[in-house]
């Protein structure tokens, strides 16, 4: 019986057809979930928007800002609260129409309008004019030096197409609605649409007239994108031969994938740090003398060499290194010691140890539940009894927000590469619209105005200056038990040239082949 | 008669209710999808507004009736992740399900119906021992290992089919078919194998079984006393009587082949109904959920209903209600 199979399936299959050098076909976890470019904040649905739209400015693959639909930017020296930008000139959109100032506007307007998730990001813009058909000027409440981190994923579309197909209006995700372009695009970018099936296959061509050509010369014809959920199976496709390169290698296959002939996997750091949070108001972890003995309780590097494979880079802070305000010296983790630990522990009269509970998401991050298992057990030797409890992250992330834990594992990226982003969301008292992501109980007055403060502020160097003064205090008060940066991994053919984008974005443009 | 119908007509209904309660009761636990939805620069006011909007808040009783009501329209309501409404996102994906299920019943239908022959004729032949030894691997096996092992065998080392998706599909207006390409048929092998697997053992043991059971009849013996060739009493006068409780069966498993299609669809990256659900729990994407389980209850619900029905027409004793039925 089983030769019957194989031979039928034997007869049915042809030799697997080499794929044309030109076209890519790309394969990870999840699909975007709408072509609309402002209806979502999400990574999955930016990274196909970057390949069919194009922001004022872009990150490059080491995360530097570079231009993109503008060529200079700057604020205005006479009034800081408006940043200028210069619109490259000669860019048309995929249906020929002209890209100007009038697009920006329009673009920028549309993402701040009830329904885009992106309007946060624009949330100090108080007006966008067009001076000239090729500059625009922006103007915030107050001087906003962060303006332009907040304008990589703001993607610019045609005014005419959308009052032509009406989605003036961003498609409102939570409200259940769904428009023109929701499922078609006219951006400025390198690749156009061709077909869309939500969750199985979507496929883009090259665009023939994009700006960018002279400037990145990828032979990228054609572009199949497919979402493979199963990593078994997103691995065994690269492995066949049925896909060119995928996202998010699992740790335990990467030696597989590198040891096989005409494959290769490229690695980077990732925007996204890892650690675990405390209650720093209330119980036992609200002492510091407490949360400093979890500190070198935790092994990090043992966690990177069993855990993680190596796939990890141990911190001492709970900051990326993409980051402003990012140093090495921060980064420096405390030796593991566990006699200082235990020393700790007694002198805060918690010799005998006590009890507590890990919250930890099991399908969020990489190997997100083993680490709270070894984090369990690194706790236990200083008397600290944890229980573990492993929830899916949709299960996970609302407990945690409101406040019912008092020890939790939280991963954090950093989309506009500044410290303010970490304090804003994660050390800001939490209430109104700052510090919706910092559950600890930490909250320290002069820490919120200086926050506050950052967001004005346009002496870079005062600002440095203020960004390190509220590292000081977070570190010393310990309020994050931080572990590690997570290390992307790219599997792709032998030769494919393509760096690894820190925000897990492949920009299709940059590619190359051998 | 009409009245035995119109009661098993209500129990029926009944049973969907039930259904959709039990679901909703289980939706509490999945999760909360506003942070899914709403990313994580979302102001905690703009969390609250939209928990309200969505109805979270509201009692479990209201999410339920609310939920009911639509559903008797054939409202299933909009997708919290796609914005697309549901009963269109399942009308696409239904025939990717279907065809799948489709060729795991044939699959599992003739091979397990040819095996069973064989095993039961050549009983302490050495292959037929092989094929009941490893048949007990394919019970005992998870599908999602069966899969991940079909993979590994015929799309990593012999690169002979897909290891994932429905390959090229013809799109005929109210159908996507992958029956008319080579790569579409060549998609369907695999997972189709995976997932008939467990039905085809069981068809195997049980078509094995009545089989011997068969054979030892007396009228086999009178039709060898005739001296009538191995091949007719085998296959004229055995099989025929051997496939009617075999065909009862298939028939029952064919509602879970597609309600089972999940762990397949899953592992071979199959874009029908089963994916979509699972997609749907991670993202507690409560509609699809719903949707989801209702049109898998309503399957069930109806094939039970056919072959309740079919027993009344085969048995006139239960038509005139002059036996209690025992058990269902």
């Amino acid at each position: 019986m089983l030769r019957l199979i194989l031979l039928s399936a034997a007869a049915l299959s042809v030799t697997a057809s080499a794929a044309s050098a030109e076209t890519i076909r790309w394969a990870r976890a999840g699909d975007s979930i709408t072509l609309d470019p402002h209806a979502q904040n999400e990574g999955p649905t930016h990274a196909l928007a970057h390949q069919m739209y194009d922001g004022l400015l872009q990150r490059d693959m080491s995360g530097a800002i570079i231009a993109s639909l503008a060529t200079e930017w700057a604020a205005l020296a006479e009034n800081p609260n408006v940043w200028r930008f210069k619109l490259r000139e000669g860019v048309t959109f995929h249906d020929g129409a002209a890209f100007d100032s009038e697009d920006v506007v329009f673009s920028l307007n549309r993402a701040k309008q009830e329904g885009s998730e992106m309007q946060e990001l624009l949330a100090s813009v108080v007006d966008v004019r067009a001076v000239d058909a090729y500059t625009v000027d922006m103007e915030t409440a107050g001087a906003n030096p962060l303006m332009i981190n907040n304008l990589t994923n703001m993607f610019m579309m045609d005014k005419g197409w959308a009052e032509a197909n009406d989605v003036v209006m961003p498609q409102n995700v939570t409200a259940g609605e769904t428009n023109y372009a929701t499922m078609n695009t006219n951006g400025t970018g390198a690749f156009m649409l061709v077909s869309r099936s939500v969750d199985e296959k979507t496929v883009l061509k090259a665009n023939p007239n994009y700006w960018g050509k002279d400037l990145y010369p990828t032979e990228v014809s054609e572009i199949i994108y497919t979402p493979i959920q199963s990593s078994a199976t997103r691995v065994a496709a690269l492995l066949s031969g049925e896909v060119d390169i995928i996202q998010d290698v699992p740790v335990q296959d990467l030696g597989r994938v590198a040891a096989t002939d005409g494959l290769k996997v490229v690695t980077a750091a990732q925007n996204r740090v890892i650690f675990f949070g405390v209650d720093n108001a209330e119980g036992p972890t609200s002492d510091v003398r407490v949360r400093r003995a979890m500190n070198i309780a935790i092994n990090r590097d043992a966690i990177k060499q069993i855990v993680m494979r190596d796939q990890s880079d141990p911190t001492g802070v709970i900051m990326p290194p993409f980051v402003n305000g990012w140093t090495s010296a921060l980064n420096e983790f405390p030796a593991y010691d566990l006699d200082a630990a235990k020393a700790l522990m007694a002198d805060a009269g918690y010799a005998d140890g006590f009890d507590l509970t890990l919250n930890c998401p099991n399908d969020r991050y990489i190997n997100d539940e083993a680490i709270c298992q070894a984090a369990v057990g690194m706790m236990g030797q200083i008397g600290i009894d944890v229980t573990l409890d492993a929830k899916p992250k949709a299960q996970h992330f609302p407990y945690i927000k409101e406040g019912n834990s008092d020890f939790w594992m939280l991963g954090w990226g950093v989309p506009t590469f500044d410290s303010h982003y970490i304090f804003n969301y994660l050390l800001h008292t939490n209430g109104g619209s700052r510090g919706s992501w910092n559950p600890t109980g930490f909250s320290n007055a002069d820490v919120d105005d200086m926050i506050v403060s950052l967001e004005s502020e346009t002496d870079l160097a005062a600002r440095d200056a203020t960004i390190a003064k509220i590292w000081e205090i977070v570190q010393a008060e310990q309020v994050h038990l931080p572990i590690h940066n997570q290390v992307l991994n790219w599997g792709m053919k032998g030769g494919i040239n393509f760096d690894v984008q820190p925000e897990d974005q492949p920009h299709f443009q940059f590619l190359t082949f051998n | 008669m009409l009245l035995i119908i119109l009661r098993r007509l209500g129990q029926s209904f009944l049973v969907l209710f039930l259904v959709a309660f039990v679901s909703f009761m289980i939706f509490r636990y999945v999760g909360n999808p506003v942070d899914n939805l709403l990313g994580q620069e979302a102001t905690n006011d703009r969390r609250d507004a939209l928990i309200e909007a969505l109805g979270l808040n509201d009692p479990l009783h209201v999410q339920y009736l609310s939920f009911v009501g639509r559903a008797l329209q054939f409202d299933f309501g909009i997708s919290y992740r796609t914005a697309q409404p549901v009963a269109d996102m399942i009308i696409q994906r239904l025939p990717a399900t279907l065809e799948l299920a489709l060729v795991s019943a044939i699959f599992a239908m003739f091979v397990g119906v040819v095996a069973g022959v064989y095993t039961a004729i050549n009983r302490r032949g050495f292959i037929a021992n092989s094929i009941l030894s490893s048949s007990l691997i394919g019970v005992s096996l998870p599908t999602f290992l069966i899969g991940v092992l079909l993979i590994w065998v015929f799309s990593v080392e012999l690169k002979w089919l897909p290891s994932f998706g429905r390959g090229d599909v013809v799109d005929l207006g109210f159908w996507t078919t992958g029956f008319l390409t080579v790569s579409g048929l060549k998609s369907l092998i695999l997972p189709g194998i995976t997932l008939g697997l467990y039905q085809m053992t069981l068809i195997m043991r049980l078509t094995r079984a009545e089989m011997l059971e068969v054979l030892r009849q007396d009228y086999i013996k009178f039709a060898r006393a005739r001296g009538l060739q191995d091949r007719t009493v085998y296959f004229g006068h055995a099989l025929k009587n051997t496939l009617v409780p075999v065909i009862t069966i298939a028939g029952l498993q064919l509602g879970s082949i597609v309600a089972f299609a999940i762990i397949t669809e899953t592992v071979f990256q199959w874009p029908g109904v089963g994916l979509m659900f699972i997609n749907a729990v991670y993202f507690v994407d409560i509609p699809v959920m719903s949707a989801y389980l209702l049109l898998v209850g309503t399957l069930f619900v109806l094939i039970n209903l056919i072959v309740d029905l079919l027993y009344l027409v085969i048995d006139p004793r239960l038509r005139d209600g002059q036996l209690k039925r025992t058990g269902g």
